[in-house]
């Protein structure tokens, strides 16, 4: 039970880079990916821009290597380019034969939707697209991941909409505390869909600009797509083999907020409650936190209420608060593991990323996000905060070993 | 690892809904799929939010809320779910809308529900449950992997009560689109498919426990464990890990009074019976989908049969397939996998 569990590789894609050290580029130079949909074949191209990733689905083949099988989803390639580069990152070939427990835990909010969407009626008149049928499920992504990967001990896939991947992180850490495994591969991945970005839309919660997370104008979110994953492991396996270790898991916590499908309580009492308990399970107190990753979507009702919350816990001393959506935008299941690879990055380079698009402060905060890239920091301890439908509040703390 | 079950709701093809009964008029299934009984929700729900809620969100939440019952718990300490294919009716109807109306003219409550979390989460709301809340999505490993969590929870804190679920609808353009696709057909290892494939019959349920680590009189049952494994390289490899589980958990195969296994007919498939003439083969042998048809979260029906079989200490006779009544009963293993890919043990202990 008393087990530490680390990090020991990462990667990422998304629409601000195929790998991590693209993307630290990226964040460095406040180089956005939000842009006008040119992949994404739907009616809202001109309308709505997004953190769409410039490749159609047989260019990120190419960019998955080899031992793809037939006819993958575009959240399953995302999938195994991210957990490919951790895998790797960790000093793991792909398919190597390892005595060290390992399982997968990923997670998605619409798995093969991508493909289901195309398809959907097709799949009542014709023969030629069933093969779609099935790579629709959620554990699609994780089984072919593992597949890719040589993974066989343990699996499965989290879905709790956009805490989906932080929770993966979070059952990830447990498992390896519980002794059920030693290395796990988690984190999440989803593509770009109409039916999500039709979905938002209804909500009237899409920006039409690019978002402004924590800003007084800001009017919405812009969505996004992309994959991370990080591989933990049991403290006294990188140790042993003398491998690189990131940074420590020192806290986490999930918590419901109980209050409404879409909408978050006025106070924000799930994600404070988030919040505290990682806190509490660190063991570190609120003036220990270096930098936090917030979820700000740019969502009138998700800054307020997080703001609140980060209020009610860090008051009088905030410490610097950023949220990286106006780069990826919101990648739903994939979020909370990518903000977790910014979040160790932070730690590992010392830097604290900007809050792009920032006008004025909203008028009930106290706050105001960190609007430059600070660098040579010495970030110690990085709380991530993820937030999703249903009230699923999660918030994860990265500490530097 | 030990986990006791203090409640149950249950929502399926036969009359489960009542916790004073047990499969005393068994419904024989239909072809080719066969949807649940249904209790009636006014009891539970407000007509207002009825109308609103797609049909696997009311059982979900009307099994939850009579399990919680069954156990006297008002509040759980976490809301854990596994489903494997989430709210199907409600993504269903937005995608087709999405793609009818293409892109125009669309309205959000199919979509806010079709996300997976959606039961759990609703749940929470009903109940002000500001708690652990998670929900499992990996096919015919969803419920076992909550139910994991749920035993780890209890593992960390003894004193927690747990709202653990398993459910799955089926709908008829769910089976048509995935009966073309060949997901029914039984399992045939040899790819040999015949000219008219045997199927298996498509069902669904929504099955509820509330699991705590404290010791009751009261209480149905005890898990002891659960473990899954994926895509086995042969048959000998399904046997060591079974052994392996029961080392884990201090038993040999003699400590099984019954094996439930999820194949979906007394014919099984090759998968089953080679485990079934193998190791298993002085073990009492029972199966369960007869009762409750194919879906991803059946094992949670599974679960509920040998948590009742345990209470009352029989065994009904349209369960056993082999084998004959023993008593005491004291440990049930079941054993469930969907076309050879996901294979799971689930083990249930008398209290």
């Amino acid at each position: 039970m008393l087990r530490r569990v680390v990090v020991t590789g990462i990667g990422i894609i998304s629409s601000i880079g195929n790998n991590i050290s693209e993307t630290l580029q990226s964040l460095k130079c406040k180089k956005s990916g939000i842009s006008p949909l040119t992949i994404l074949n739907t009616l809202h191209k001109d309308t709505f821009p997004a953190g769409e990733i410039k490749f159609t689905n047989h260019e990120l083949e190419l960019l998955a290597g080899g031992d793809i099988p037939e006819f993958p989803t575009r959240t399953t390639l995302l999938g195994i380019i991210a957990a490919k580069e951790a895998y790797g990152d960790a000093g793991f070939k792909p398919g190597a034969s390892t005595s060290v427990k390992t399982g997968i835990v990923s997670a998605t909010t619409v798995g093969g939707m991508d493909q289901t969407e195309q398809y959907y009626f097709d799949f009542f008149i014709s023969d030629s697209h069933l093969h779609y049928v099935r790579t629709h499920d959620c554990c699609d992504n994780t089984q072919t991941i593992a597949e890719c990967l040589g993974i066989t001990d343990f699996m499965t896939t989290v879905s709790s909409a956009c805490s989906s991947s932080a929770n993966a992180i979070m059952f990830g850490a447990r498992l390896i505390k519980h002794g059920i495994a030693d290395r796990i591969i988690a984190g999440g991945t989803d593509a770009l869909s109409k039916f999500t970005l039709n979905g938002f839309n209804t909500l009237k919660i899409l920006d039409e600009k690019h978002c402004r997370p924590f800003s007084d104008d800001r009017n919405g979110l812009n969505l996004g797509e992309g994959a991370a994953f990080l591989v933990l492991e049991a403290e006294e396996i990188p140790v042993r083999e003398n491998r690189k270790i990131y940074c420590d898991i020192t806290g986490y916590a999930n918590a419901n907020d109980a209050y409404h499908q879409t909408a978050s309580s006025p106070d924000g009492y799930g994600p404070f409650l988030a919040m505290k308990k990682a806190l509490d399970m660190s063991g570190l107190k609120a003036g220990q936190i270096d930098y936090i990753n917030a979820h700000g979507t740019g969502t009138d009702n998700n800054d307020l209420t997080e703001g609140l919350a980060i209020e009610k816990i860090f008051l009088p001393q905030i410490p610097k608060v950023s949220s990286t959506k106006a780069f990826t935008g919101h990648t739903l299941g994939a979020a909370g593991a990518i903000e977790a690879v910014f979040s160790i990055l932070s730690i590992k380079h010392g830097l604290i990323f900007p809050n792009l698009n920032y006008s004025g402060k909203i008028n009930e905060l106290n706050f105001e996000p960190t609007l430059e890239l600070t660098e040579g920091a010495e970030v110690k301890n990085v709380l991530s905060n993820s937030f999703g439908f249903g009230g699923n509040d999660s918030s994860l703390i990265f500490s530097k070993y | 690892m030990e986990a006791y079950i203090s409640g149950l709701g249950n929502i399926s093809a036969q009359e489960t809904f009542d916790n004073f009964v047990f499969l005393e008029n068994i419904r024989k299934l239909d072809a080719p799929l066969t949807f649940c009984i249904e209790p009636n929700y006014k009891e539970f729900i407000q007509p207002i939010q009825l109308r609103r809620m797609g049909r696997i969100l009311r059982m979900g939440v009307t099994a939850a809320a009579k399990c919680l019952k069954d156990a006297g718990v008002e509040v759980p300490d976490a809301i854990i779910t596994g489903t494997g294919l989430g709210l199907v009716q409600d993504t269903e109807k937005f995608l087709t809308a999405v793609i009818e109306n293409e892109e125009k003219f669309l309205t959000p409550t199919s979509f806010i529900q079709s996300t997976h979390n959606t039961v759990g989460a609703h749940i929470a709301v009903m109940l002000k449950c500001n708690n652990y809340n998670f929900t499992y999505v990996h096919s015919n490993i969803s419920f076992e992997s909550a139910l994991l969590d749920s035993m780890m929870l209890i593992n960390e804190n003894s004193g927690l009560n747990i709202l653990l679920g398993g459910l799955d609808e089926i709908t008829d353009t769910y089976f048509k689109i995935t009966d073309k696709a060949g997901l029914w057909n039984k399992y045939n290892p040899e790819e040999q498919i015949p000219h008219i494939p045997e199927k298996a019959i498509a069902g669904e349920g929504a099955t509820y426990f509330v699991i705590t680590g404290v010791s009751k009189p009261e209480n149905y049952a005890k898990f002891m464990g659960v473990s899954t494994f994926y895509k086995p390289k042969s048959t000998g490899g399904i046997t060591s890990n079974l052994l392996k589980f029961l080392n884990h958990n201090g038993l040999t195969i003699s400590d099984i009074d019954l094996v439930l296994l999820g194949q979906n007919d007394t014919n099984g498939d090759s998968i089953y019976n080679s485990i079934r003439s193998g190791i298993l083969k002085e073990t009492n042998q029972g199966y369960y989908k007869h009762l409750c048809g194919e879906y991803y979260t059946s094992s949670a029906f599974a679960a509920w049969l040998a948590a009742n079989i345990l209470k009352r200490q029989v065994v009904p006779d349209a369960v056993l397939l082999k084998g004959k009544q023993t008593k005491p009963l004291k440990k049930i293993l079941i054993w469930n996998h969907f076309r050879n890919i996901n294979h799971s043990f689930m083990l249930l202990s008398a209290c």
